[in-house]
């Protein structure tokens, strides 16, 4: 055995080479992706023919073969696809249900104030946000102004909300609402303070283990036993409070497990500088807890939105309940069975996979690990 | 000794029923460099994070810098705002930028107004050499910047004394030595400098003293050439042989 075996030498380091062809691309993909075995293949035949065979009378029954105009059910009647006739007529019932018409300017000018308090929210480098936060903050308490009432506006009671307005209102105070209550949830049940502990614990339990309905049973009905007699809380108010604790318990579990993939490391080095508790927590543990946190969080929160749905029972009409009514109106009996439930789907969707898409955006913002 | 910095004694600390540091009696002086080594396990580490109290001990008495450690937060706060700390896995912020790592303790715990705190960690940022890295995020950063990023956050906060938990053994051998110089650098400056470390060409050139640990107890304790020449106890020689050797 000769000893050059093993000695190697190269002339020079090799330069890099472009992928070798038909395997980037449009084709390459396809290949790759669709067709890479019998079996991938049947599969992709399969969802094609599925397609095939969803799609076209989808499109046929919503539009091609729909009606649009008309003004009651006898124009819908006989055909063939949805009957969209309603949508013109009773529109701004699904809107704003049983809101005075006179004051629906009132709704209107909430929704608007509601973009730039969201945008100097969400999105960082909004102009101005250093004052657009504020005005965000104090919101809440603009938005309650126009729409309950109050300095000179006339008084709507709670149980005239409804429709998709009454789910707004009740999705966004729950989503304002439970994330820091979540947060502090979280934090008590990993506190070093018994009591804090058994407190938080105790309640993230309680209020997961029982269903929403039952809580929302409760609140209505149970908790006048035990409030004073001259105590009356709004019903509504009664419904979105439990709603908001249920996501909260949600939440401060989710948000448990992002605290629980920190590194010990990082607890260290901030109290080895001489941070406090809070501003540790605040400055260096939850930005990134949450950061890890952010898909779970907005589940709960498309969870909750959905929940906002369960007002029916203490009987307001949101969308669904609008849906229902319009049902069994007789002007459109028989008619818009699938086409009201399509249209309260239609505003749910967009909502909800609007927050996705944020949620995405946001944590592909936050990445920080370098690429 | 009144002018030892920090004074240890009769010190014992107990994770559950394991004894892991047995009547440690150790005076640091101002300026003083000390390397402490020993095999794994025989709480050199721990023994240096009793200092700023990232460990509680259960027995004796730490004084650093005039305040004696108890449970009192507060004093527990003073300390940790004199002592800096640089880990193993150097445990920068990896959300906040490499400027924002280094100021953000002197502005959220000492109070300085902004600009001032990012001069001043410029400053430091230069002093370990990655000035230019200042804006990236940690995780842009080889192991070796981001160790030096750390030494530079820690002396941000002007730091009476620098405790080192082994900061090369998570490195490459070849970032080895840039942080080594960091040190060295630091080391001739003044610092008051505590060292777990396993270089021993660290520990000669700069300690002062170099103290062998071994199951929670001080073997060993002498100037870097008798140590390393002459080591009187066994387990020293055993574990000198054994580092010196590979």
């Amino acid at each position: 055995m000769s000893d050059t075996a093993f000695h190697r030498r190269q002339a020079e380091m090799l330069p890099s080479r472009p992928a070798p062809a038909g395997q980037t691309g449009a084709v390459g993909w396809m290949r790759a992706n669709l067709f890479s075995s019998p079996f991938n293949i049947l599969l992709t035949l399969i969802s094609l023919f599925l397609l095939w065979s969803i799609i076209p009378p989808a499109f046929d029954w919503a539009f091609f073969d729909a009606e649009f105009v008309g003004t009651s059910r006898d124009d819908c009647v006989g055909g063939a696809g949805a009957c969209w006739a309603w949508i013109d007529q009773r529109i701004d019932q699904f809107v704003y249900g049983f809101y005075p018409a006179e004051s629906r300017w009132r709704v209107n000018l909430a929704v608007l104030l509601l973009i730039p308090a969201l945008a100097w929210v969400l999105i960082e480098k909004a102009p101005g946000a250093r004052y657009g936060r504020w005005f965000a903050l104090f919101y809440p308490v603009i938005a309650t102004l126009l729409l309950v009432g109050g300095l000179g506006l006339e008084e709507v009671t709670t149980d005239k909300f409804g429709g998709f307005m009454l789910n707004l209102v009740a999705g966004l105070a729950g989503i304002v609402l439970s994330l820091p209550i979540g947060i502090l949830l979280a934090l008590g049940r990993r506190s070093k303070l018994p009591v804090v502990r058994v407190v938080s614990v105790t309640f993230i339990e309680v209020i997961r283990g029982v269903p929403l309905i039952t809580l929302l049973f409760v609140a209505i009905v149970i908790l006048n036993l035990f409030l004073p007699q001259n105590v009356s809380l709004d019903q509504l108010a009664r419904v979105m409070i439990m709603v908001t604790l249920f996501a909260s318990a949600y939440i401060a579990e989710v948000i448990r497990g992002g605290l629980q993939a920190i590194p010990a490391g990082q607890y260290e080095a901030a109290q080895a500088m001489g941070l406090g508790y809070w501003k540790m927590m605040r400055l260096i543990i939850l930005p990134q807890a949450l950061k890890i946190s952010i898909p779970g969080i907005v589940n709960t929160f498309i969870g909750l939105f959905k929940d906002t749905t369960l007002v029916i029972i203490i009987g307001l009409f949101d969308i669904l309940g609008q849906a229902r009514l319009l049902q069994t109106n007789p002007e459109w009996i028989g008619e818009v069975d699938h086409e009201t439930y399509v249209l309260a789907s239609v505003f749910f969707f967009v909502i909800c996979f609007s927050m996705s898409r944020y949620s995405i955006g946001l944590e592909k913002r936050l990445d920080t690990s370098g690429r | 000794m009144s002018d030892s910095i920090i004074s240890i004694s009769g010190l014992n600390k107990w994770f559950g029923e394991f004894h892991v540091l047995r009547d440690i009696n150790l005076d640091v002086a101002s300026q003083e460099r000390i390397v402490i080594c020993g095999p794994s396990g025989s709480g050199k580490s721990t023994l240096i994070r009793c200092i700023n109290r990232l460990e509680e001990h259960q027995e004796g008495s730490i004084i650093v810098d005039g305040t004696e450690l108890s449970h009192d937060i507060k004093d527990i706060d003073s300390i940790r705002r004199e002592v800096g700390m640089v880990f193993q896995q150097f445990n920068l912020f990896p959300h906040l930028t490499v400027l924002e790592n280094c100021t953000l303790a002197p502005i959220w715990v000492r109070k300085l107004p902004r600009e001032e705190a990012e001069t001043q960690a410029m400053g430091y940022l230069e002093r370990v050499r990655i000035p230019d890295q200042a804006n990236k995020y940690p995780g842009q950063l080889s192991g070796g910047q981001q160790q030096r990023v750390a030494i530079a956050r820690s002396l941000c906060m002007h730091p009476k004394i620098m405790l080192f938990d082994e900061p090369t053994s998570a490195l490459d051998p070849e970032m080895i030595k840039e942080v080594l110089e960091v040190m060295v650098d630091l080391a001739q400056s003044g610092m008051t400098m505590l060292v777990v470390t396993h270089e021993m060409g660290f520990a000669s050139q700069v300690a002062d003293r170099v103290i062998f640990m071994d199951d929670g107890q001080i073997v060993e304790e002498n100037i870097p050439s008798e140590f390393f020449e002459n080591p009187r106890s066994d387990r020293t020689k055993l574990f000198l042989g054994q580092i010196l050797s590979h």
